[in-house]
């Protein structure tokens, strides 16, 4: 029990990870797409297409951080305080790209103070969070067990200023496509104008860090490219490349749906593959999901009630999205 | 280190202070929201549906603050206190796991439902998100305070080597101080906020503005409060009597009452001095210290001196904090008893003092709060976990005091700001009141922005 624990742990906390970067990733890409549009009206339509469903979105991140704390604490206390910094700039980051949602449709003369928030709430967000992953990435050395660079910018390399970069580039292509699907008009046009030359930054951005990842984490190196591994993980990277095909085809051929799941996909792709590259630390170079686990009681305890409320949680965010489905009409109001 | 420790302490004072405003506000509001839209449900009445809308702004405002500043309490235990985190992260991770698990979700996924659906789904599934939001907020309250009394009444747990092991959950989500904190902290919700209603209906009133609906929601206030008071007052008098049992040092500390003794006399007021460990200037009543704090005339209670100086808590800010919140608390009692007596004689609504006192109460609710919070928790030290683990153990090994003075400026600079621009479109919002809310159009997207309550009809834009 205590063997299998942790690894359902890494799984559940996984997911957590991947539905935030998916759902809010697409809400951040927003933000930072918000300075292409032409005026304020259309900056409130691209708010208003996330308006009602963001803030679920961003629950994801709680998620994975109480997860983390419940299932995996060493890890959760090494990363956190490790990377104290990033995580004070993600947070500030996201109050004011929160908060500009409420703000901002209440605010008249300082309209433009929120309209700034949210644009650079997002964009620095965005960055931080893939900062934070590149770090991580790069491994956090442990000497008896605990973490001891009392060092506040042990965090800044050249490879984790290539991640940051590299999401904020995602996320706005996620966000663009999200546009195309939720926009008709001049903001749909805009969003198709900005989807092609992202579409090409992600792609550039990936194969860099794909090229680089294996000489930061050496484990990562053994993990893809020894043999048979090699093999066995080849149907990743192949997919990697018929899924960007498949993404220049949609929006050449300006389809509306297909982008945004295509983009997605392409985020799910590049996440199993650090997964993937990573497992079983949980904090590389070497802190094993066993090692950092909590009480096997706590995991089960947590467990029994994360497979209950999850599967609820996703239907009634299901019917959430259904509620508000189909094109945000240009006058559809705020509450 | 000691530096770091300090200003992590202060942070997380100043955070958890700042945030706690929020939920407390919208767990009762969001109760009374439910309220609201029952009523107009059952009595179809315009001016029921005008108040649903003008309390539903307000909430998605505070609402938004507080999402937004909890968020940060959820990375505060890593990044800053990742010596509680990795000591207890066994039996308090899962119990904040169950909170994002079973309330947060649900709280921020039918949120956007009521705040955006009322064209998109029927009147029934429109209350039922109301409802789902009200009970995501109480579900939130139940777990987050089941936390934080583990941390009071450490229960249900063995330690090894420094770290905490869960032994029994029930022991743990149910220990000895959890019902009463919990009853107190709902009550203390609820009271906040009927204070905020009816202060600004008395504000209301005060201007013979909406008199209709403001007399509504003042007697609703009125007689919630004349209920709910007397409640609360019994709900602390049984929190006391379980620090009295568990957490002796704080209780000591609340009181000044340095020596062991029965016959204990209550410090109505006193400076009380630490070092010295005696109080000056006290002024007293006999026998009452007993009498409330054992409920009997000459009951005994545990001095501070009986304890070791390194596990005394600080005295001045529990024992003075103590004493404001217990005022207020009479007051509230007072006041809406003393309403009860007006609203039979049809003055309550007429009288301009007591509107204006009512309107001096509007924040009263809020005082009390953060008040009660630094009793508890300034009273637990030196302890995190208490009794067991301390704060100068608790705190992150390697973070630089220049990170933590950094963030700390931080937090107090966005907070003080968004505390600003917040207050600032609460005020606007009061100023246009409880206006008709345009009638319900049941198109989607046709009706030129229906609903869109921040813009338009607060004249915002053009």
């Amino acid at each position: 029990m205590s063997e299998i624990l942790p690894v359902i742990w890494y799984f559940i906390i996984g997911f957590a990870v991947m539905m935030y970067v998916l759902l809010d990733g697409f809400v951040l890409g927003i933000g930072i797409l918000t300075p292409f549009a032409d005026h304020d009206d259309q900056r409130d339509l691209m708010m208003n297409t996330a308006a009602p469903i963001w803030d679920g979105n961003e629950t994801w991140l709680v998620m994975g951080g109480a997860g983390l704390l419940a299932a995996f604490p060493k890890a959760y206390a090494i990363v956190l305080s490790a990377l104290y910094l990033p995580i004070l700039c993600m947070l500030i980051a996201l109050i004011f790209r929160g908060v500009a949602f409420e703000f901002r449709f209440k605010a008249q003369r300082s309209r433009w103070v929120w309209g700034i928030a949210f644009a650079a709430g997002s964009l620095i967000a965005a960055f931080m969070q893939g900062l934070i992953l590149g770090a991580l990435v790069e491994g956090m050395p442990l000497t008896g067990g605990k973490y001891v660079h009392a060092q506040a910018f042990a965090w800044f390399s050249p490879f984790s200023m290539l991640t940051g970069i590299a999401v904020v580039f995602g996320y706005a292509l996620l966000g663009a496509t999200w546009l195309i699907l939720k926009t008709e008009g001049r903001v749909q046009r805009i969003a198709f104008d900005l989807t092609r030359p992202l579409m090409l930054a992600v792609i550039a951005f990936m194969l860099l860090v794909s090229a680089w990842l294996p000489f930061v984490n050496s484990h990562l190196m053994a993990r893809w490219f020894t043999w048979p591994n090699f093999w066995y993980l080849s149907p990743v990277p192949m997919l990697t490349v018929i899924n960007a095909a498949a993404l220049w085809l949609a929006v050449i051929r300006n389809r509306e749906i297909a982008p945004f799941v295509l983009s997605l996909c392409f985020f799910l792709l590049g996440f199993i593959g650090l997964v993937i590259g990573i497992w079983p630390n949980i904090v590389p170079p070497s802190l094993t999901i066993w090692q950092a686990a909590s009480a096997p009681s706590s995991q089960l305890f947590v467990m029994v009630g994360a497979f209950i409320m999850i599967p609820a949680v996703l239907s009634y965010t299901a019917y959430s999205y259904s509620v508000f489905r189909g094109k945000i009409a240009a006058d559809a109001g705020y509450h | 280190m000691t530096e770091a420790l300090l200003l992590s302490r202060l942070q997380f004072g100043f955070v958890i202070s700042f945030h706690i405003l929020f939920p407390a506000f919208t767990v009762g509001l969001a109760s009374w929201l439910v309220f609201l839209e029952a009523l107009w449900l059952r009595r179809r009445e315009e001016h029921v549906r005008d108040l649903y809308f003008f309390w539903m702004k307000i909430f998605s405002v505070s609402f938004g603050v507080g999402v937004v500043t909890g968020i940060v309490m959820s990375f505060q235990f890593g990044t800053n206190w990742a010596g509680f985190s990795s000591a207890a992260g066994n039996v308090v991770g899962p119990l904040l796991n169950y909170e994002v698990l079973t309330a947060f979700f649900m709280e921020a996924t039918f949120l956007g439902v009521m705040l955006f659906g009322w064209q998109r789904v029927g009147h029934g599934t429109h209350f039922f998100a109301t409802c789902m939001v009200a009970l995501g907020t109480l579900i939130s309250t139940f777990w987050i305070i089941s936390a934080n009394s583990w941390m009071q009444t450490p229960a249900g747990y063995e330690l090894r080597n420094g770290i905490f092991y869960p032994v029994d959950w029930w022991k743990i989500i149910f220990n000895p101080s959890f019902p009463y904190r919990l009853a107190h902290m709902v009550l203390a919700a609820f009271l906040t906020t009927a204070f905020v209603i009816g202060g600004i209906s008395a504000f209301y009133l005060y201007r013979g503005k909406f008199p209709e609906k403001a007399k509504l929601c003042l007697r609703c206030a009125l007689i919630f409060v004349s209920l709910v008071a007397p409640l609360q007052i019994i709900a602390g008098d049984m929190s006391g009597l379980e620090v009295g049992r568990y957490q002796p040092a704080k209780l000591a500390a609340l009181e000044a009452h340095w020596d062991t003794s029965s016959n204990v006399p209550f410090n109505v007021f006193a400076i009380p001095d630490q070092d010295a460990q005696r109080n000056d200037y006290a002024w007293q009543i006999p026998h009452l210290g007993s009498l409330i704090l054992t409920h009997s005339w000459s009951g005994s209670v545990k001095g501070l001196r009986d304890f070791p100086r390194d596990q005394q808590p600080p005295v001045m800010i529990p024992f003075f904090a103590f004493r404001i919140m217990v005022a207020i608390g009479v007051l509230m009692l007072l006041i809406s008893w003393y309403g009860l007596w007006k609203l039979k004689r049809g003055t309550a609504f007429t009288s301009r003092w007591y509107l204006r006192t009512w309107m001096a109460m509007t924040p009263s609710g809020f005082i009390a709060l953060v008040l009660g919070w630094w009793v508890a928790e300034v009273g637990r030290q030196p302890w995190v976990v208490y009794g067991v683990l301390r704060t100068a153990d608790a705190v992150s090994p390697n973070i630089t005091s220049g990170s933590v003075l950094g963030s700390l400026i931080t937090y107090i600079v966005t907070y003080l700001l968004l505390f600003g621009f917040a207050t600032w479109y609460l005020i606007k919002m009061l100023r246009t009141g409880p206006i008709p809310a345009p009638p319900r159009a049941r198109t989607l997207s046709t009706a030129a922005r229906p609903l869109s309550l921040g813009d338009e009809e607060m004249g915002e834009r053009p």
